[in-house]
């Protein structure tokens, strides 16, 4: 096994070990996780590749206990992440709440499996977006990228450790089965072309530094453990010295400061593609697994005459909130398919409110969407947009 | 003119190691935990550890609070999430001496499949428990630890469960380091931290508390230094002694002292020797050859 940390060129790999070479190419040095399908390739690449690179590769006794030492080794100064996938998921969202108070940098991924339960554990499903959003109990923003391709997993898990060291929250890769366990051309660039972002550290001295006070960036400048900063950090409500304080007025301040450190800098945290949206009548919203047959459904469509663009989610929380209802003024429908019964479709929904019609095409997992599928339900809301139309 | 003297107040040699802009604190007059917590600062300074080189983590309850008031690097987590937390933590840093400190309810009802596999692994870390028999943040319910017939607010007939017995328990899943004292001792459990803190391995101290606010009123057992007294009387000392044989039982005076101090290859000292090795330790080309 190579003790190389890039391996720039060309490779034949699956989504899941695409994301562990993208971790590592950002850095990443510790991981903790527990055994789960379809994920497990990920732990596994791990396991072989981080004791070569001087990291640390743990296998825990649950899905709690991993994101329990991702946090700590976060604090230690490592960039740390975990896979899993449905219930490892639902497992980890108490301390995925622990890392959001306390402002962790960390990536956990989750390549998402029919559910709910153990449900389909070798399929695909995308029912945990929402969950993503509010798992945790408590109301907080949250950062989830979505890849679509093995290419994807590489290059986006790059992002989400730069996304977690900047904005000092766990950031959630919420690929699926597909995604994972495609298996095809991964290129990963030479190490100097890829660029990598390290957490801040504070330079004040340690007698008058507070350790969440922060500029209008709303980020926080926090020290690692054995930084000689002596540190508390909580999961209780706390002030700017970290400390816990009991009521509502600290309340009122750290939760409006966590959520607008994501919700102010939405615009440098999305990222979305877009495809002949100039006179599109309707937009396929599509992320994960769903792209690649939405994208076949839409160039068959508009070789059909129909004027239909699609809009590629790269970034789903925060939600590209500005764009649909931008584009639900100009665009007669959204049309969502997911392989849920309706989550983002929900959000484009509301965006859009009322302004253009709204069209989930649910699948319930185990599978993807037949581009056929998403052809003909574009076609088959075609004679409502013209009386919705006329109307106007 | 009159020269002004500018008197600073004294301060107690323990305070360093205190947050001190966080006192008062919210344990009760008569509760162990500061015992415990004062023990610890005295193992703490005598370990001649770099302050900047010692964590603390905590999880939730009373004891859950050490980690609050020590002025270290201290984490306060999730219930019953310490002990990965702090596994995370030594694993990254390997050069910082960790340690756990937190209640019997977190540790052993909540977290105790965390315990048994940081203990297997043999995690260089600490984990110092006291046991005050209930939970008493949340007004003393019962926990893994409470005696069988006891009362306690979610037990108003009496405990029907069995507690753990938590030596037993640390030996069986491989602690190098096992000791447990009342929170009176305060010097015995002082060394028993210092020698715990500076052995490498995973090592474990109970150390039984009275919580007379909670678990001491309801089961009428008087004061706090009644409690204590009748700890101390019900208690006694036998070094080396089988942690089997330290089971808390009713007719049974509870067994203190230092019941295991042994060697055992820790998981980082493993860990950088099988990423060496070229084949596998076990089973052995031998013994597959045999069958």
């Amino acid at each position: 096994m190579t003790s190389k940390r890039v391996l720039t060129g060309e490779h034949f790999i699956n989504g899941d070990e695409a994301c562990t070479e993208g971790a590592l190419a950002a850095g990443c040095n510790f991981f903790a996780g527990y055994p789960i399908t379809p994920a497990t390739e990920v732990a596994e690449t791990m396991s072989r590749r981080l004791p070569k690179l001087d990291g640390t590769y743990v296998q825990m006794e649950d899905e709690i206990a991993s994101i329990a030492a991702v946090l700590g080794a976060a604090w230690g100064g490592a960039k740390s992440m975990t896979s899993t996938s449905g219930p490892g998921f639902s497992l980890m969202m108490e301390n995925i709440g622990l890392g959001v108070i306390t402002e962790t940098p960390c990536v956990v991924v989750n390549i998402q499996r029919g559910g709910p339960s153990t449900g389909l554990p070798t399929t695909c499903g995308q029912g945990d977006i929402m969950q993503a959003k509010w798992g945790s109990h408590g109301h907080y923003e949250i950062i989830a990228i979505s890849p679509s391709s093995p290419q994807e997993m590489f290059d986006f898990t790059i992002r989400a450790f730069n996304l977690a060291e900047t904005f000092r929250i766990p950031v959630l890769i919420m690929a699926d089965e597909v995604v994972g366990h495609t298996l095809e051309r991964v290129t990963i660039p030479p190490a100097e072309k890829i660029k990598v972002i390290n957490r801040k550290k504070p330079t004040e001295s340690p007698k008058t530094y507070l350790p969440y006070k922060t500029d209008s960036s709303l980020i926080p400048v926090l020290p690692n453990a054995g930084d000689g900063y002596r540190i508390h950090i909580t999961g209780l409500t706390h002030d700017e010295r970290g400390y816990p304080v009991p009521d509502a007025e600290t309340q009122e301040v750290l939760i409006t400061r966590l959520i607008n450190k994501i919700r102010k800098n939405r615009d440098k945290i999305i990222d979305y593609e877009d495809y002949f949206l100039d006179g599109a009548r309707i937009v396929i919203v599509t992320y994960g697994s769903s792209v690649r047959p939405a994208l076949k459904a839409m160039r068959g469509l508009r070789n059909e005459g129909v004027k239909v663009g699609l809009l590629k989610l790269n970034t789903i929380w925060p939600f590209a909130e500005d764009l649909i209802r931008k584009l639900a003024k100009k665009v007669e429908a959204f049309v969502v398919p997911e392989v849920n019964f309706g989550q983002i479709a929900l959000e484009v929904e509301r965006c859009a409110s009322g302004q253009a019609l709204t069209k989930l095409i649910s699948h319930a997992g185990g599978g993807i969407h037949r581009p056929q599928q998403i052809a003909d339900a574009v076609k088959k809301i075609l004679p409502e947009l013209g009386s919705k139309r006329n109307k106007r | 003119m009159k020269q002004k003297v500018s008197k600073k107040p004294d301060r107690h040699p323990k305070d360093e190691l205190l947050r001190e802009d966080r006192i008062p604190h919210i344990w009760c007059p008569g509760c162990g935990i500061g015992s415990a917590f004062s023990s610890c600062i005295t193992a703490l300074k005598k370990t001649g550890i770099d302050y900047d080189r010692l964590a603390v983590v905590s999880g939730i309850g009373c004891t859950g609070r050490v980690a609050g008031y020590l002025n270290l690097d201290s984490f306060h987590t999730t219930h019953g999430r310490a002990i990965p937390f702090a596994t995370g933590l030594k694993l990254a840093k390997p050069e910082m001496n960790v340690f756990v400190f937190s209640g019997e309810g977190d540790l052993f009802s909540i977290g105790g499949n965390h315990f048994l596999h940081a203990a297997r692994k043999n995690i260089d870390i600490t984990v110092i428990c006291v046991n005050n028999m209930n939970y008493g943040m949340t007004g003393g319910q019962v926990s893994a630890n409470t005696p069988t017939g006891a009362i306690t607010s979610t037990t108003p007939y009496g405990n029907a469960e069995v507690p753990l017995n938590l030596p037993s328990l640390a030996a069986a899943c491989g602690a190098v380091y096992i000791a447990r004292w009342l929170s009176l001792d305060v010097r015995r459990l002082a060394e028993s931290i210092l020698e715990a803190l500076l052995k490498p391995g995973f090592s474990f101290i109970e150390i039984l508390a009275p919580c007379p606010t909670a678990f001491g009123r309801r089961n009428r057992l008087g004061s706090a230094l009644d409690m204590i007294k009748l700890y101390q009387k019900n208690s006694v000392i036998r070094n080396g002694v089988h942690p089997d044989e330290t089971v808390i039982e009713e007719g049974k005076k509870m067994v203190l002292g230092k019941f295991i101090d042994t060697e055992r290859p820790t998981f980082l000292d493993r860990l950088s020797k099988t990423s060496e090795l070229k084949s596998t330790a076990w089973p052995k080309k031998e013994m597959a050859a045999q069958r």
